[in-house]
């Protein structure tokens, strides 16, 4: 059964993209935890998480950025959400994540928004 | 029985990577059922929460065991169980803290049980642990 999933991370400037496409579940999201640990790990506190080809996301990835987000605040860094389409956006909406992290429209904008802190 | 009522069951192994094979059941019987498409979105990510709680804690990732999930749908109203003969908990027990004290704590328990009330109509429980628990979640087919 396909679950089809793809994580792939790069640098712009001083700022960590993780590019999330498919499907985030329960399933999926130890690999989204890993990218991000590795990040953190190497103090690349500055993160971007696109989701503009994320289709899905249950509460096993939405609890990936919940757990690393309070850290890299005291460290001086973020994680700021980008390109969410509606039906995720919902589902975000539906925790209230709007009122915890940044929901940027794309990734210049919040690659940008880092910049311009 | 009702008169145009539907009835489908999938049994599948204790294991997240079936999470998509039953996405893609629920999806179907809600298309088979019309209903509408934000409706699908959201039972479809509702019993994902469900069976992702049982193949995590009532199975403990035991591929041994099995996830139940049954469907059945009349006109008005769809109702999706998910059964499993776990270690049952009683969800009415589980803290209902905001996102930062969740956030806070390091925890985040609770979050699916939160998504699944958010997202159906009506949730209810029958729990005997180490038996058989059952969560029922029904979604009101709107008419167009």
């Amino acid at each position: 059964m396909p679950n089809p999933f793809a994580l792939n991370t790069s640098q712009q400037d001083d700022v960590s993209v993780i590019t999330l496409e498919g499907f985030v579940d329960a399933h999926t999201a130890p690999q989204f935890e890993n990218a991000i640990q590795q990040a953190v790990d190497a103090g690349r506190i500055r993160i971007v998480v696109n989701c503009e080809k994320l289709n899905y996301i249950s509460s096993a990835g939405l609890g990936v950025f919940m757990s690393f987000i309070e850290e890299v605040r005291e460290r001086g860094g973020d994680i700021k959400i980008c390109g969410l389409v509606p039906k995720v956006k919902h589902t975000f909406e539906i925790l209230g994540f709007q009122d915890i992290f940044e929901m940027l429209d794309d990734q210049p904008t919040a690659v940008r928004n880092f910049q311009a802190a | 029985m009702a008169a145009f009522e539907r009835k489908f069951t999938l049994q599948v192994p204790s294991s997240t990577e079936n999470l998509a094979l039953i996405r893609d059941f629920v999806t179907s019987v809600g298309r088979h059922a019309k209903l509408a498409e934000d409706d699908i979105n959201k039972l479809e990510l509702a019993v994902d929460e469900a069976c992702a709680n049982v193949i995590e804690h009532a199975y403990g990732h035991d591929a041994t065991k099995e996830v139940i999930v049954r469907a059945i749908y009349d006109p008005d109203v769809l109702r999706v169980s998910v059964i499993d003969e776990g270690h049952g908990f009683d969800p009415t027990q589980v803290k209902q803290e905001t996102l930062p004290q969740l956030i806070h704590e390091h925890a985040s328990g609770g979050l699916g049980l939160r998504l699944i009330k958010s997202l159906m109509d009506d949730v209810s429980y029958e729990f005997t642990p180490g038996q058989k628990n059952e969560l029922h979640m029904t979604k009101k087919i709107r008419k167009e």
